[in-house]
Formats: C-alpha cells, structure tokens, sequence
C-alpha cells in the first residue's frame, strides 16, 4: 500500500496553487514549434516583441500580458489536450496559435465546445472560417483562397491555355488548385486545360515531378510547393530547363522562410505572394522592422509579423471588451480593427477571417539573396467572395 | 479393428531436390510396443520421422494410425488424432509452470483452448498432476518451466505428449544432451507408460545403449532404404546392419 | 506518355534508386548482422546531410574540397554510428527484442533536437557538385550530371558491399552472424568488435547516403522520419540482411514511383485516376504486395523454424494474477475514480488522455506480449475506430451506438489484415502491420468526401450527460478499466495461454492440437478491438480527429509505451503510457528542448530497466511462488 501513499502524495502535489498574480492577463498561446521550426522560431520572437511593448506601455485594461506558450507537437490530439491545460488550469482569456491546418480546425472546434475565443493565426485552410466555422474562432492570416486570388488576376492576364499544377498532397495545397482552377476557368475567355501532379508533403521526387511536367508541355505553371520540396523542385526544375519560357506562380514562395534557404538559386520572374520585410518602408512597418531588429538582431520573417500581429489582435479585442469575458471578448472581436506592421485590418463579422492581406510580387537575385521585387500589397479584403457567397459556405449558428 | 497395428508406414518415399531421402520405407507399430528407429547420419530417420508426424508430406506411400490413413496431415491433425511427441531439442513453453505446460496440453486436447473468459491455470490441476505423477516430476508443478535443468524439460515434454492419452508417441532423440543416469530414468518411465497404458513408441537414437537396452523392435535405416526390421537381438546378429555400423557406432 | 518519356522516367526513377539503396544498405547491414531494428538510421542519414554542408562550408570551393566534405560527413556518423552502439547498444543485445527500438526511438529525439541546437531552424541547401551540376542531353531532354552519377554511385557500392561479403575475411564473418550467431560465437567470432565494425560501416553509409543527397534536398530536421520508413521498407521488400535484395527493391520503388507521376491523371474505364497522388504510399503498396507473395522478401531467407525460440521474453515467467493484483487493483481503480474530487480539471483531461493510451498499448502489449507477434502500424486500428465513431456519429447515431461501431470496425480491420499477417513473422510481421496502416491512412488521408481528408472530421463531441471532462474521464476511466479487466482475463483464460504457447514454442504448440496460425489470427482481431475502442474513446474525448490517428508516430508511441512498461507486466500499458504522456506533458512545459529530453529519459529507462517499469517494480515485490532453480 505503499505505491498508494505515493500516489495521494504526487497527486497532492498536483493541484495547483491559487493563482498569485491575479493581475495579469493570460494569453494561451499553443505551436507546432518542433514541427514547423522555421516558421515558428520568427513568430515567437514576434510574440514577445509585442507582449513587451505592450506591456511597457502599460499593458492592457490596467494588467500585464502574460504569454503562457505551450508546444502541441504537431497534432491534434496533444494540441486538444495542451489547449484544455490552457483553458482549465491556466485560466487564459483566450486562446491562440496554430501552424497546421488540422490542428487548428481541432482547436477551434474545442473553443466552440469549451466557449472559449480561439485566434487562430497561421493556419490557412479556408474550412476555419468557412465550412468549419464557429462563433469563438477567429482567423488572422490571408487563407489560401485569398492567396490564391491575389495570385489570379496576373496569371489571368497571361492568357495561357495550358496550366500545370503541382502541388502538396493535402488540404492545403488541394484548396489551392481548386481555387486556383475554379478562378482560372472563370476569368478564362477560351477553355483551360490543367495538368496536375500532386506530391507527397515532404518527399516529392523532384527529377520524375520535374520531367512529367516537361512532358505536358504546359505553357505555364502554378505551384503550392514550400520548404524542402520547393527547394527541390527549384534547384530540378532549373537545371532541367523547365522554367524556361514560361511563366511560374508559386503561393507562399515569397515568404523570407522559404526564399532564403535558396540564395542564389532563388527562381527569377516568379509570381509569388510573400514578405519582402527589407523593401516595405511604410512608417508602421519600419518601426516594426527597426524594433524587431534592435531586439534579435536579426531580420523579421513573415512568421515574426503573424506572430506580433496575433499578439496585438489579441490586446486590442480584450480593450475593445473591457474585460477578459468571453462573449464580451467575442463579440469585440466583430469588426475589430488593429493596427498591424502591414497597415490596418478588421476582423471580419461576416466570417471572422482578418483582412490582412499579403505581398505580390516576383521573385529576383539580388547580392546572391533572392528577393521580391515589382511587388504591391494586396489587401485581403479585396480577396474575399461575395458576402452572399460566404454566408452560404458558413454554417448557420 | 483391435487387428490394425497403431502405426503403420506403408511404402514411404520422400524426395530433397531430386535427392530421394526416404524409398520405399514399410514398418508397423502395434499397442505396448517401442520401436527405435536408427540409421547412421543421412540415413532418412528424421526424414521418416517428420513424415509420421506431420512436418513432412510424403511423396508417395500412406501412413495409417490405428487403421485410420493419416498421410500428410499437419502436427495439430496428428496431435489430435492420438499422435504425442518429443522433440530433439526439448520443446516446452517457458513462460509457465510446469503444471501450466500440461495444463495448456489437457485444455486443448479437450477442446477449450479457445475459451475467452474461463480461468486457464489450475483448470485441470488434478488431471495435470496425475500426468506429472505419470512423468516423474509431481514435486516440479510449481515451478518455472524455462528454468529447469534439461533433463526435467525432457520429462515435462514427456507429460505434455502424454496429454492426449496418444496412442503413438514419437521422440525424437529422446535422450540427446542428458546425463547417463537420467537417460535410462526417462527411457524406463516412458517404457513403464507404453506397457501399461498400451501406448505404442516410436524412437530414434543414437545411443546404442539405450536403444538395445529398451527397444522391443528395432528398425533400421540406411541411405533411405529399411535394411533390418526385427527384435534387438535378430538386429545385433544382422550382417548388414553391422557392415552399416562398422566403424560409426 | 510516349516511350521516350516512360525510358526517361525510369532513367530518372533509376536515380532515385540509387540514393534510396545507399540508405537501405546501411540498414539491411546492420540488421543482418546485429538484429537491431535501427530507427535511428534516418537520423544518421540527416546528420551526413547537414555535416555535409557543415564541411562544405568549412572546406570551401572545388572539386577536392565538395568531396572531402562528403567523406567527412560519412567518416564522422560512422563514429556516432560506433559511439550508439557501443554506449547503448551493447547493453541491450540480451534485452528483449525490440528493446533496441525503443533505444533507438530515444536517438532518434536527442538527434533532432541537436540537430535543431547546432544548425538552426533554417533548411539548408547545399552547393551544386562542382564538375557534376549540368545537364546531359538526352532523347532531346536535359538529364542532370549529378543523377546518372548517382545512377552509377548505386552499382559501385552494391558491388563494393557484395565483394566485401563474399571474398574477405570480415565479410565471411558477418556471414557466419547472420546466418547463425550462436554457432558464429561458437567459432570464436568475437562478436563486440564485429558488431562495432559492422554499426560503423552501415552508419557510415548512412552518413554517405545523406551527404549525397545534399545537392539534390536542403538538409532539413524532417530528413530522419522521411526516410527511416522507406529505407525500411526496402530494405524488408528486398530480405532482411540481403543487399542485393535491398538493391533490387530500391530499383523497384524507385521504378514505380517514377512511373507513377510520369503517367500523370490517367482515365481508366471512365474513371479518372491521378497516378502521382498513389506516390504517397507507392512503397507500402510494393511491401504489401511483395510480403505477400513472398513472406521473406525478394531475396530473404527464411529463418530456421527453431521448436523453441529461447528469447529472454519468452522465457520469463508470466504470474498469473492473483488476490493481491485483483486487491491492488480495485484499490487502484478506486483511487482514480476519486481523482475528480481531488485533483484541477486539467489533470482530468491527462488521466483521460493516459487511459486512453493504457487501453490503447495494452491492446499492443496483448499481441506483442502473449502473442509474440510485433505491430509497427496498431495505429491503424485506433484510427479506424475513432474513425468509424466519428463517421457513425456525424451521421446522426448516438454517442454509445457510434462508440460501440469502434471496436468492430477496427477488429474488422484487423481480421483483414491479420489473415496476411499471421502467416508472417517477426520483423516481417512487423512491416507488414505498417504496410497496412500505411495504406489505411493514405486512404483516410484522400478520401475528403468521407473522412475529411487531411483536415480529419471535427464536432465529436459526447452528449451534455458527459461533456464535462470530470464526467467524460469516469466515463473512461469504467469503459477502459472494464476493457483492461477483459483483456487481463483473456490472457489467463484458455485462449491467453494458447496464445503464449504459440509463441513459447510453435511447433510444440501444434503438437498438443494447438492451431497456431488460427489463434494468432484471433489474437489479431482481438487486438484490434480493443485498440479500435481506444480509438473510439479518444475521439470523443479530443472533439475532432484527423489521419495523425492512424499514422507512424502514433504507431510508434505505443510500441514506445509497451517496451517502457514491459512487455509482460500486467501494469506494464499503464506505468508505460502514463509514463511517456507525464514525459510529454511536463517536459514540454519545462524545456524547448522536451524531445531531447523525451529521449534521454527513454534512454534513461531502457538502460536502468530493460524489462520495463512493470517489470523492475515486479523484481521489487516478494515472489508468490518459490521459483529457485
């Protein structure tokens, strides 16, 4: 009976204490950082910059912020369980975070069941705020249908007839050929074609993908690829010559994430939607730039504005309400308006999705670095469906 | 009926890859009989051995038990058709008790070694017991089967072939690896149990001793043909065999 | 698809071969010679990446210094190779089998991490190969230098090993290890410094591997899982120790994937079919097909049938319970179920999360412990019970109804797979059980119309009665007690010891009437289950789920749980699953570096307690039965 004296006793030790510091604001934060490292690693640091400025200005309804960070590893399942940690024993305001697509739709779905608000901020499948949409969950960045529609409109222009897509094989990258196709054969005057190759996340076979693609002699190319595989699929496609003479849009291929691993290989003349954080001289952006580096030394990645813009989404709601109450919270989170390093952006009513928009432009090498050039800010609200359109993909309450 | 011998091989052949390991191999086994049969290396006893058994389909020939043909079925047909063994190397479950060994045998011999939710160990404590008495080992019930010096794994296995109340028990080297006085013990044992519960015993061997020493009949084997089929002393007097033995036994 | 392209496509599949066999045949070495199932070995391919690059940097431009850098790269894993095994390994070798995975497991974490701490988060891409970054023209389409030099890379080593093999004096000696270690230590093979040459040689091929690759993959902290599953897939599809089989699968994955996305969307009788989306399971597929028409692989050897297997677990004594576990047991049970009263909402929601686990690698133990048959996919049961819950659920049955579909859904499964799977055994086995829940997942993972697809399915929540997490963890905590009553039951019952007989010693169990094949098959479906009713718990218990229910790691958590717990102590899935989700929650909480620490502490268990927590906690507690020898 011993081993059950040992158990009271570590269960005793358990229970937490009563909370100590009543004055601070907790922010229940949660991440696939040892999962998605590269985009992670930025977006912290973008957190803490915006906690602390915050905080030094006297932080929020008279309360500090307090950021209580948990790691979901990548899933589901633990980030469920890492979230109710949040909710039941740290008591946070609210919740926020996610990388993954399925991890953030879990979350969501648990802030519904718990009534808890949930900011969503990196995940882009457009199911967040759509199909799966519910009342608690808001998301921050431009989902992969506005990204995709930001990209449209220039390869419309093209007026090419014959399009290869390839792309990761899954949610993400599926939304993204759908969109893609659905806005392609809409603006289209004449008909499309489109050849795919989906690849698996992580373990595309660069030469065989790059051939075939040869092969379908497209007369253009659209592309969802990122990280390892878009390197992959770069170094390959350029060696076997199959950008030559044709025109490449690639989502997300402009995020400093992953552009700068390529350096001087970086692809030129690409369409890409990304960040390019050394050519945007707005004043709200450089004095974010100029505090981000004075502070890491180092330069921001798009992970560092989504993680510093979260942070102050999060700060204006709790304002706006007045309190960390939850309905209060959500419904200061309607229409809410914050100031972000790329200018300002509401969170829509209609859908909770944030206007924050993203950066077009194409791709060039500049000093051995790859870069983004010819870019405009595309702002998200321009990217949207109808609103009838979208109440008819939203559940009703 | 009561007529059939227990085993009866009848014109065994088996070939290896072209190789015919066995010809033409006829013998008969009857109840209370042991029977060795022996052969130098390659010699096919194993060969017979595992046709009689079930490991091995013959090619050609039948093998019948107690008038019934049994010929090429696998070792769970035979065990349940009243065929019990030893192996070479004794085989017994080590993760249990002497008397889970037996216990497990008797419970599958009955037909309940699929029920879910009955109790398994102490199920068949008294028969189990009565077998071990049988074996030689009672005062071995309790204790870990996979921690028993050799010789008392060959008894267990001794009880587990007796299980299923055979009516042939196969060994198959018998006493291979065990010290002097325990050879005769468990050759003794397993003849006290032929006679008396009219088992018939079929036995391979190296040991010269042993098998002339116990063996009512004597079969012997050279390059896959029988040479010799008759009581110990015929075989001892046998021309062929001793020019067969000359010199490896 | 002309022919010129298909010649193209499998020129360029070729190459693919080429780097997946230089992988393969590090591993296929090693588990030839030592039996360890190196899960670390991708670990070791990732770090002859990033040394690669390190060396790269370091050497600077030219021809002398690129290849001096993949030298290095290979020389230096091959000495963490060493140091592995002769820190870790070596102590292991009488352990359970297995019991080296789970060490391995813990490399695998510590690798990552480190990996993370010395070169960042940042993939890095390496320089092109200088001399070997063009192009060849070929049939009018550029084929690049550096793929028909790995295309000959591959040939080069497989004769080099295979000379190795068969003409020398070391290559005679891992013969003799392979084919028999018993008679090789007979023949005074010194066996430690042979297996230290033969984790050095395989790792360093490994490191090579990794470091080849550098031109054509940034170095990235994926590299190890993306590439331990398919080295071990060819290397099982070829024949566990065969290195030419390894060479003849890798040409055939290669081959078929290549194929695969060459044919593009292809309409075949009107349907259309997208060939390259059948590359995220290509592999599996091959296994699945090749193990079952050849259970030994491509060129294996079938493993003598020994009448009794005298592994160390197998030779333990397996106590049957008695009063004082049943008393022990009520009083647990009764102290959890008073936990609502005593402990915060959120140690609730980890006891749900640890007795899912329990039921979870109980269902595992139940197959690996009495059954002896090794799963590397159970994932795929609880995944089709959460997922077969869900589905019922989401289509309007009640809660207990879709709950109750959980368990026969995965046994269903489960009797699938099992009917191919009994007629295999250990690491084959194994493979095979992956292959499988390789193949469920990519199923469940495109499938979007049904199962959501890689978004999985959300809203799976229990009714009011108990959606609060005290209600829902009693719910749990009498369903999976009951379930582990059931199973415990079950091992002690006829079947249990029919089972363990079957594996003490099967030619011995068909003797006494045992039907081997036909009780392991039960087993099977029984594991299944059970493993399906954890599914079915853990998605009402999570809301949502998603293809990660069925996936790699989750197959590998259990495995992880069972070894840590011990793989025949009756507590074992409880001390093993509560001890690796403590692990996860409270040093994910106190380090960024929490799988670093995951690891070393697993390592920490494996070394202190090579029979699991329940089996060192058993060694504690006085003996019921006297059992001197």
């Amino acid at each position: 009976m011993k081993l059950l004296a040992v158990v009271a006793l570590s269960l005793a030790s358990l229970v937490p204490a009563a909370p100590a510091a009543a004055q601070t604001i907790k922010l229940g934060e949660l991440n696939s950082y040892k999962v998605f490292p590269a985009f992670l690693e930025p977006y912290r640091k973008g957190m803490e910059l915006a906690v602390d400025e915050i905080n030094a200005a006297g932080g929020v309804l008279g309360r500090r912020l307090e950021l209580v960070s948990r790691d979901d590893n990548g899933n589901p399942g633990d980030a469920v369980r890492v979230a109710e940690e949040l909710i039941s024993r740290e008591r946070v305001a609210l919740l926020m975070g996610t990388f993954p697509s399925n991890v953030g739709l879990a979350v969501a779905d648990l802030a519904k069941q718990r009534r808890v608000l949930f900011l969503a901020a990196e995940p882009l499948t457009d199911k967040i705020v759509w199909e799966s949409g519910n009342e608690y969950t808001f998301r921050l960045r431009a989902s992969t249908y506005m990204q995709t529609a930001m990209l449209v409109p220039e390869a419309a222009k093209l007026a090419k007839r014959r399009w290869a897509i390839v792309y990761p094989n899954y949610e993400y990258g599926q939304a993204a050929t759908a969109t893609f196709k659905r806005q392609m054969t809409e603006r289209a005057a004449g008909a499309i074609e489109f050849v795919e190759q989906a690849v698996p996340l992580g373990k595309i076979e660069p030469g065989p993908v790059v051939q075939a693609l040869i092969d379908a002699k497209p007369d253009a190319i659209f592309s969802s690829l990122f990280g390892p595989d878009l390197a992959r699929f770069v170094r390959e496609g350029q060696l076997r010559g199959l950008f030559k003479d044709r025109p490449v849009f690639n989502l997300l291929g402009g995020e400093p994430e992953y552009l700068d691993p390529l350096k001087d290989e970086a692809p030129v003349g690409w369409w890409v939607t990304g960040y390019p954080w050394y050519a945007i001289d707005t004043p709200e952006h450089k004095r974010f730039r100029d505090a981000y580096q004075k502070r890491f030394d180092d330069y921001p990645r798009l992970g560092s504005v989504v993680g510093y813009a979260t942070i102050h989404s999060a700060a204006a709601a709790l304002r706006k309400a007045g309190t960390t109450d939850t309905p209060k919270l959500v419904a200061a989170m309607k229409g809410l308006e914050v100031d972000t390093p790329f200018g300002r952006i509401t969170y829509r009513a209609i859908d909770h999705q944030s206007t924050m928009g993203a950066y077009v432009g194409r791709t060039a090498v500049r000093d051995g670095k790859g870069v983004m050039v010819d870019w405009r800010y595309a702002d998200g609200k321009d990217y949207l469906p109808a609103d009838d359109e979208v109440k008819r993909l939203r559940p009703a309450k | 009926m009561s007529a059939a011998p227990v085993l009866a091989v009848e014109r065994l052949s088996k070939s290896f890859d072209g190789v015919r390991a066995v010809r033409d191999v006829s013998f008969r086994v009857s109840a209370g009989e042991l029977c060795a049969l022996i052969g130098p290396n390659g010699a096919g006893k194993t060969t017979c051995f595992n046709c009689v058994n079930g490991q091995l389909v013959p090619d050609e020939g039948r093998v019948w038990l107690a008038g019934v043909n049994v010929t090429g079925r696998p070792p769970r047909e035979m065990a349940l058709a009243g065929v019990g063994r030893t192996f070479q190397v004794a085989a017994t479950f080590a993760s249990m008790t002497v008397r889970e060994n037996v216990e497990v045998a008797l419970l599958s011999h009955a037909g309940h070694g699929e029920a879910l939710l009955a109790r398994a160990s102490g199920a068949r404590r008294a028969q189990a017991d009565a077998l071990l008495e049988r074996a030689g080992i009672a005062a071995l019930a309790d204790r870990h089967c996979g921690a028993l010096p050799y010789g008392d794994a060959k008894r267990v296995e001794l009880a587990l072939a007796l299980a299923g109340n055979p009516k042939l028990l196969l060994m198959d080297e018998p006493t291979a690896g065990m010290a002097h006085a325990d050879r005769d013990a468990i050759m003794a044992t397993a003849a006290e149990l032929a006679r008396r519960d009219r088992v018939a015993v079929l036995f391979t061997e190296h040991d010269m001793d042993v098998v002339f020493g116990f063996a009512d009949r004597i079969v012997v084997l050279d390059r896959g043909r029988v040479i010799a089929d008759a009581p110990p002393d015929v075989v001892r007097a046998d021309a062929n065999v001793q020019a067969v033995y000359l010199g490896t036994a | 698809m002309t022919l010129t392209a298909l010649a193209l496509q499998l020129l360029n599949g070729l190459a693919s071969a080429s780097a997946l066999f230089l992988v393969a045949a590090g591993l296929t070495l090693i588990f030839g010679v030592t039996r360890v199932v190196n899960f670390a070995h991708g670990s070791l391919f990732m770090l002859g990446a990033y040394l690669a690059w390190s060396f790269g940097e370091a050497f600077g431009d030219g021809v002398a210094a690129h290849w001096a850098s993949v030298l290095a790269a290979a020389a230096v894993v091959a000495l963490v190779g060493v140091a592995i095994e002769a820190l870790l390994l070596k102590r292991l070798y009488a352990a359970p089998e297995l019991l080296q995975l789970t060490a391995t497991f813990g490399v695998v974490l510590v690798v990552r991490d480190a990996a993370l701490a010395l070169w960042g988060a940042e993939d890095k891409l390496g320089p092109r190969v200088p001399h070997l970054d063009g192009t060849v023209q070929i049939a009018g389409r550029a084929i690049p230098e550096y793929d028909l030099f790995l295309i000959v890379v591959g040939p080069v080593v497989l004769v080099t090993l295979t000379w190795l093999v068969t003409r020398t004096r070391f290559g005679t000696l891992i013969r003799a290890a392979s084919e028999n270690r018993v008679l090789a230590s007979a023949l005074g093979v010194r066996q430690a410094l042979l297996f230290s040459a033969v984790f050095a040689l395989g790792a360093g091929l490994a490191g090579l591997a990794g470091a080849l690759q550098l031109p054509r993959e940034p170095a990235n902290l994926n590299m190890d899982l993306a590439v331990v599953a398919e080295a071990f897939v060819v290397t099982v599809v070829g024949g566990l120790g065969s290195i030419p089989g390894a060479f003849l699968a890798a040409l055939i994955i290669g081959l078929v994937k290549a194929l695969c996305i060459g044919l593009g969307t292809v309409e075949i009788g009107g349907v259309a079919v997208a060939f390259p989306r059948l590359t995220l399971v290509a592999e599996f597929v091959v296994m699945a097909v090749v193990l079952a028409v050849k259970p030994h692989g491509l060129l294996g050897a079938p493993p003598p049938v020994l009448a009794s297997t005298p592994l160390p677990e197998q030779r333990t004594l397996v106590l049957v319970p008695g009063r004082r576990a049943a008393v022990a047991a009520a009083v647990l049970f009764g102290a959890l179920a008073l936990l609502p009263a005593v402990v915060d909402d959120y140690l609730l929601v980890l006891a749900t999360d640890v007795l899912v686990a329990t039921l979870f690698a109980a269902s595992l133990q139940f197959i690996m412990g009495p059954g002896g048959m090794t799963s590397f996919g159970h994932a795929a049961y609880f995944g089709v019970g959460a997922y077969a819950a869900a589905l019922a659920f989401r289509h309007g049955w009640p809660m207990p109804a879709a709950l109750a579909l959980a368990p026969v859904a995965a046994m269903a499964a489960a009797v699938l797979l099992g009917g191919f799977a009994v007629r295999l055994a250990g690491v084959y086995l194994a493979m095979l059980t992956l292959a499988f829940a390789q193949i469920v997942w990519s199923i469940v993972y495109q499938w979007d119309a049904v199962t959501g697809g890689s978004n999985g399915l959300v809203g799976i929540w229990p009714p009011a009665l108990l959606a609060h997490r005290a209600s829902y963890y009693l719910f749990t905590l009498a369903i999976v007690g009951s379930a582990l009553l059931l199973l415990a039951r079950i091992a002690h019952a006829p079947f249990g010891f029919a089972l363990r007989a079957a594996r003490d010693s099967s030619l011995r169990a068909a003797a006494i009437g045992v039907d081997v094949r036909a009780t392991q098959w039960r087993a099977f479906a029984l594991a299944g289950a059970f493993a399906g009713l954890a599914g079915g718990l853990f998605a009402f218990s999570k809301g949502s789920i998603s293809p990660e229910t069925l996936a790699i790691p989750r197959s590998v958590d259990a495995l992880v749980m069972v070894l840590l717990g011990g793989l025949n102590a009756l507590a074992g899935p409880l001390l093993g699953a509560a001890a690796f989700t403590w692990m996860q929650d409270e040093l994910a909480r106190a380090t960024d570096y929490w799988r670093a620490a995951t690891g070393v502490v697993i390592l920490a268990i494996v070394l202190l307690f090579p029979q699991g927590i329940g089996g060192a906690l058993a060694r504690l507690r006085p003996r019921r039965r006297p059992l001197a020898t």
